[in-house]
C-alpha cells in the first residue's frame, strides 16, 4: 500500500537561502487582508482629530502659501510662466505622493514588529497597502489641484492641458514604484542598521531640493544639469506639469530612464525585503 | 484513518545572542570580505560547532536542534518543557514567523497560529471592524467572517458593544473578542501558545472546551503550555522538550509525570520575574520556598514548618486585588490547599496602595504528606486574572519520622496531619451512650 503521507503537502517550510525565491503568487491569496489594512489606515489616521481628512488638503495649501512667499516673492524663482499657486501645487502633490509612499513603507518592519512576530502573512502586503492608502490621499489633493486649475483656466490664463494627460496613471505608477522600492530597501536595511532611520528624515527633505518641485527644470544652469538629469523623480514631476499646464519637459528618453530606474529600485527593494522578512523577527 | 498532517524533520534554529546592532556591520563586512575571497563564512563555522552546553564560548546558540516530530490528524498534541526549552521557537517555525536554519516542516491543511490573542487589533476601531481585521490577519476570508459574525459576537458575549471602539473595552473583553475570532477559524491545524493565561475563569473553560472540540472534529491542535492541568485535560499525546531538544514523546500521563520528576529533581525553590505590570495593575516579582530556618530550599522536611514567600508589585488602581497561592500535588495533579489573601470577606474590595509587597504563608509541619508539590501563585480580581506563575516546586520528605526508623512506609494519603486520638477503655461492652 502506498503511504498516503508521501503524496501531497500544502505547506513546506524550509530554510530559504535563495534570495530570488519571491512568492508573488502567495500575495494573491490575501485580497481581503489587503483591503482590511487599507480600511484600517483610512479609519484610524484621523480619528479624534477635529478636521479629519481636511488635513490632507490643508497641508498643501499652507505649503503653497509659504512657497509663494519664500521662493516666488523673496527669492524670485521663476515658475515657468505658470501662476505660482498652480505651479507649486502640481509639484507638491506629486512630491507628496512619492514621499508618502517612501516614508510609510520605510519603517514597515519596525511599525509592524509586534504583528509580524505573532502571525504570518506575506509581509509585502503591508507596504503595498500603504501605496494604496497614499493614492487616496493623493486624489484628495489632486481634487484641490483641479479646482485651482479650473479657477485659472476659466480665468483664461495661458494653460495648455494636452493629450499627455492620459499618461497620469503611468506617472503615478512610476512614483509609487520609486517610493515603494526605496521604502523597501530602507525598511530592510534599518532592521540591521538602525541609524539609517535618521537619514530618511532629512534625506527626503534634501531630495526634494534636488527635484524640480519648487523650480522648473528649464531654470537649471548648464553646469548643474549634469547632476539633475540623474534624478528620475524630476522627469515625472515635469511630465505632470507638461500634461496639465503645458510647461516643463516631457521627453521619451526621460520617461524611459525613469521607468528603468523604477524597475531596478523596485527589484532590489523586493529582493532585499524578501531576504529580510525571513529572519527579521530574530534581529529586531 | 490515520495520516500525518505535520512532519518535522531535523529542524534546527540558530540564534545569535547578545546585542544585535552593535558590531553587526563589522560582522557583515567580514562575511562579505571572506565571500569575496571565496572563503567560508567565519561565523557559520562557530555556530555549527556550538553546543548549548558550551554556552559561554560563542555568541551563537541552537534554540532548537534536530527536532523530529510527526503529528497525526485529529490529534491534540501538548508540548511541555521549562522556560527556554525551545517550545516557542518551535511554534514560531511551524507558523512561518521565522524560518529554520536547517531541516524542514511539511504540513497538510490550513495552519492557524494563536501565539497571541487579538493580534493587530486597533484600539480606535470598533469591535466589528476589529473582528474583520483580526480575522483577515489570521487568514479568514471576508465572506467567512460575515457568515460567522453573529456566532463570534455571541461567543465573545459583547453583542451590546459591537460598534464601540475597543479602546473603551476592558482588556478581558478584548481577549474575549480575540479568542472568539480565533475559535471560529476552523483551521485544519491550530497552534495555540499559552493564550489561556489571561481572561476570566468562565471564559478559559469555554476556550478549553472549544479546543477539545477542534480535536474531536478531526482538526489537529498543537498546544504549548505550562498549565499541566489543561494539558492533562486536553492532550492525548505530549512531547517534552529541554534545551532545544525533544526529550521524549508519549502519552500525556507518561510525559507529564516525567516532566514533573525532571522539574522536582532540579527543584526550583526560587523564581524571580522581570516583567512589566500586567494591565498596569499587578505583577508577580518572585516566588520562593524556605525551610523553618528561612533558607531558600526546595527540599523540605515533613515534620517541620516551612514558608512560601510571594513578592509582588501593585500599580495604581489595585482595587479588590486577591493574591492566591495554591499548592498542587505533582503526581496526582490535584490542588491540595488554596490560600487566598485576603480571605473571602469584605476586605477584598479595598484598594491596596502602589508599591512592592511581600506575602508569606507558613505551612505547618506535618500538614502535607511526602511528595513533590508545585506552587501556583495568582493575582486576581473577582473573576479576572492578572498574573499566574507556576514555576516553583518543592519536595517533602519524611526523614525523622518514627515510622521510617521502624522500617515502615507511611500510608499514602493527601495529608499527613497528625490529630490526637482520645482513648477510653471498658471491659464490659460498648461505650456508646
Amino acid at each position: 500500500m502506498i503511504d498516503k503521507s508521501e503524496i501531497q503537502w500544502d505547506v513546506i517550510i524550509e530554510p530559504k537561502n535563495n534570495m530570488f525565491d519571491v512568492n508573488i503568487r502567495e500575495l494573491m491569496n490575501y485580497p481581503d487582508l489587503f483591503l482590511m489594512f487599507i480600511k484600517r489606515d483610512i479609519i484610524t489616521i484621523y480619528k479624534q482629530t477635529i478636521l479629519g481628512p481636511v488635513w490632507y488638503v490643508l497641508q498643501p495649501i499652507m505649503t503653497v502659501l509659504v512657497f509663494i512667499v519664500v521662493f516666488k516673492n523673496i527669492a524670485g524663482i521663476s515658475t515657468d510662466g505658470v501662476p505660482a499657486p498652480l505651479f507649486y501645487l502640481s509639484g507638491i502633490i506629486m512630491w507628496n505622493y512619492f514621499s508618502e509612499c517612501f516614508e510609510q513603507t520605510s519603517d514597515t518592519f519596525f511599525m509592524n514588529a509586534e504583528v509580524f512576530g505573532k502571525v504570518y502573512f506575506p509581509r509585502l502586503i503591508m507596504p503595498l497597502t500603504k501605496i494604496v492608502s497614499a493614492i487616496i490621499k493623493f486624489f484628495l489633493q489632486f481634487t484641490l489641484f483641479l479646482i485651482v486649475f479650473y479657477y485659472y483656466y476659466s480665468d483664461s490664463f495661458d494653460l495648455h492641458p494636452n493629450i499627455t494627460i492620459f499618461l497620469l496613471p503611468y506617472l503615478l505608477i512610476l512614483m509609487a514604484g520609486l517610493g515603494l522600492g526605496a521604502g523597501l530597501i530602507f525598511s530592510s536595511l534599518t532592521t540591521r542598521y538602525r541609524d539609517l532611520k535618521y537619514l530618511i528624515k532629512f534625506g527626503v527633505q534634501l531630495l526634494m531640493y534636488a527635484t524640480p518641485v519648487i523650480y522648473p527644470m528649464s531654470l537649471i544652469a548648464k553646469e548643474y544639469r549634469g547632476f539633475i538629469v540623474w534624478n528620475p523623480l524630476g522627469y515625472i514631476i515635469e511630465g505632470f506639469r507638461h500634461a496639465f499646464l503645458g510647461v516643463g519637459e516631457l521627453t521619451m528618453g526621460g520617461l524611459l530612464y525613469s521607468t528603468l530606474v523604477t524597475f531596478l529600485i523596485l527589484l532590489i527593494g523586493v529582493l532585499l525585503f524578501n531576504k529580510t522578512e525571513q529572519n527579521f523577527v530574530d534581529n529586531i | 484513518m490515520i495520516d500525518t498532517v505535520i512532519k518535522i524533520e531535523g529542524l534546527s534554529k540558530l540564534y545569535r545572542l547578545g546585542e544585535i546592532g552593535t558590531g553587526t556591520i563589522s560582522h557583515d563586512l567580514n562575511r562579505w570580505w571572506s565571500r569575496v575571497r571565496n572563503k567560508e563564512d567565519p561565523y557559520a563555522r562557530i555556530g555549527q560547532l556550538n553546543d548549548r552546553t558550551k554556552q559561554g564560548d560563542t555568541d551563537y546558540v541552537w534554540a532548537l536542534k534536530d527536532v523530529n516530530l510527526d503529528v497525526e490528524r485529529g490529534e491534540v498534541l501538548g508540548i511541555i518543557g521549562s522556560n527556554g526549552a525551545g517550545k516557542s521557537t518551535l511554534l514560531k517555525l511551524i507558523s512561518s514567523i521565522t524560518s529554520p536554519t536547517r531541516g524542514s516542516i511539511r504540513a497538510r491543511g490550513r495552519i492557524a497560529a494563536l501565539l497571541e490573542i487579538g493580534t493587530g487589533m486597533h484600539p480606535e476601531m470598533t469591535a466589528r471592524e476589529n473582528i474583520y481585521l483580526n480575522g483577515a490577519i489570521l487568514g479568514m476570508k471576508k465572506r467567512e467572517i460575515t457568515c460567522k459574525f453573529d456566532e463570534i459576537i455571541e461567543f465573545a458575549g459583547c453583542a451590546m458593544y459591537v460598534d464601540t471602539p475597543i479602546k473603551r473595552f476592558s482588556s478581558g473583553m478584548r481577549v474575549r473578542i480575540g479568542f472568539a475570532v480565533a475559535a471560529h477559524l476552523e483551521p485544519e491545524i491550530m497552534i495555540v501558545d499559552e493564550v489561556l493565561a489571561v481572561g476570566d475563569l468562565q471564559f478559559q473553560k469555554k476556550c478549553l472546551s472549544k479546543m477539545s472540540t477542534v480535536g474531536r472534529e478531526g482538526g489537529t491542535v498543537i498546544f504549548v503550555s505550562h498549565n499541566l492541568i489543561a494539558v492533562n485535560q486536553l492532550c492525548s499525546r505530549c512531547v517534552l522538550m529541554d534545551q532545544g531538544k525533544m526529550i521524549k514523546s508519549g502519552t500525556t500521563a507518561e510525559i507529564v509525570s516525567l516532566y514533573s520528576t525532571m522539574a522536582s529533581e532540579s527543584g526550583t525553590a526560587i523564581k524571580r520575574y522581570d516583567q512589566p505590570l500586567k494591565d498596569g495593575v499587578a505583577a508577580i516579582r518572585s516566588v520562593s520556598v524556605c525551610n523553618n530556618k528561612d533558607d531558600v530550599t526546595s527540599d523540605l522536611e515533613m515534620s517541620e514548618n516551612f514558608n512560601i514567600h510571594v513578592e509582588y508589585e501593585l500599580g495604581p488602581d489595585a482595587k479588590g486585588i486577591c493574591v492566591g497561592i495554591t499548592v498542587i500535588g505533582v503526581e496526582s495533579n490535584q490542588s491540595v490547599i488554596s490560600l487566598p489573601d485576603p480571605e473571602l470577606d469584605f476586605s477584598r474590595l479595598e484598594t491596596r496602595e502602589v508599591g512592592f509587597y511581600r506575602g508569606t504563608v507558613t505551612i505547618p509541619g506535618g500538614l502535607l504528606n511526602s511528595g513533590t508539590y508545585r506552587i501556583r501563585v495568582g493575582i486576581t480580581r473577582t473573576s479576572y486574572i492578572f498574573d499566574v506563575k507556576e514555576d516553583v516546586t518543592f519536595t517533602i520528605q519524611d526523614r525523622v519520622g518514627i515510622l521510617q526508623a521502624l522500617g515502615y512506609e507511611r500510608k499514602s494519603a493527601l495529608l499527613s496531619l497528625q490529630l490526637p486520638w482520645q482513648i477510653k477503655r471498658s471491659s464490659t461492652g460498648l461505650l456508646e451512650k
